[in-house]
């Protein structure tokens, strides 16, 4: 009886290589959103500088602001503008839904992944309609 | 006087409060500028610049900086936490964060007390 319970012990911790992380494993969309969490809290970070740099620009003196327009013009320049935007939207809206989850609001799998939806359905339209007003 | 709990469930629940508290001062201060923003609707350089010498803005906007930087530090620690296994890396990545960090909250004052 007590050997048929036993199974042999799996391996734990269990590496996941990156090509099962990026191809093999389907994510939910609460897991997609996660981890986008995360990628644009990196980008945010690693834009810190130049946007510092870029508000430094625009408020100390007329010269400075039309450099900074100039700049702003290059194409480059505005799909990074495009990207901050995205980014600073959908770490705000799965944010906001992680706070939520935090006071146990909508824990159950089916709000869980509907308020998912919405936090990807908001921040997708309010990137593409500021990019629209701002970089357009 | 050795007070000092480094184990526990407890731990690391400071960081996760303060992560979430200037969470939400950072989506209050979007908010009140989307606002501004709409109200003032500053198009040139005087009528942009005085959006930020405004007392208000300038203290609001400061709170705003100083929760984006501690709130990136638990943030990116947490990343260098979860991925950089070898500790004397990891404490160099964590040096340079803080370092940085605390250069922006700097720099971000300088530039508001300027104005």
């Amino acid at each position: 009886m007590a050997d048929t319970c036993q199974t042999s012990p799996r391996e734990r911790p269990k590496n996941l290589g990156l090509s099962e992380i990026m191809l093999q494993i389907r994510l939910p969309l609460p897991g997609k959103l996660s981890i986008l969490h995360r990628v644009s809290g990196v980008l945010l970070f690693l834009m810190l500088g130049p946007l510092l740099y870029c508000f430094q620009l625009s408020v100390t003196s007329p010269g400075d602001f039309a450099v900074f327009k100039s700049m702003a013009s290059e194409p480059l320049c505005r799909a990074l503008f495009a990207v901050i935007i995205w980014a600073y939207l959908h770490h705000i809206c799965a944010g906001i839904r992680f706070l939520l989850l935090d006071m146990h609001v909508g824990i159950d799998l089916a709000s869980a992944r509907l308020s998912a939806a919405i936090a990807f359905a908001v921040s997708i339209t309010l990137t593409l309609i500021l990019c629209w007003r701002i970089l357009l | 006087m050795i007070n000092r709990i480094v184990v526990g469930a407890h731990y690391g629940l400071k960081d996760w409060i303060i992560q979430r508290v200037s969470a939400v001062v950072m989506a209050a201060y979007s908010l009140f500028m989307v606002i501004v923003l709409l109200v003032l609707c500053p198009t040139t350089f005087d009528a942009w610049r005085n959006v930020f010498s405004f007392g208000l803005v300038k203290f609001a906007t400061f709170l705003f900086a100083l929760s984006l930087f501690y709130h990136a530090w638990i943030g990116i620690r947490d990343l260098w936490m979860d991925y950089v296994k070898s500790v004397s890396i990891r404490l160099t990545l964590h040096a340079l964060t803080v370092l940085a960090l605390v250069g922006y909250a700097g720099w971000m004052a300088a530039i508001l007390w300027r104005l």
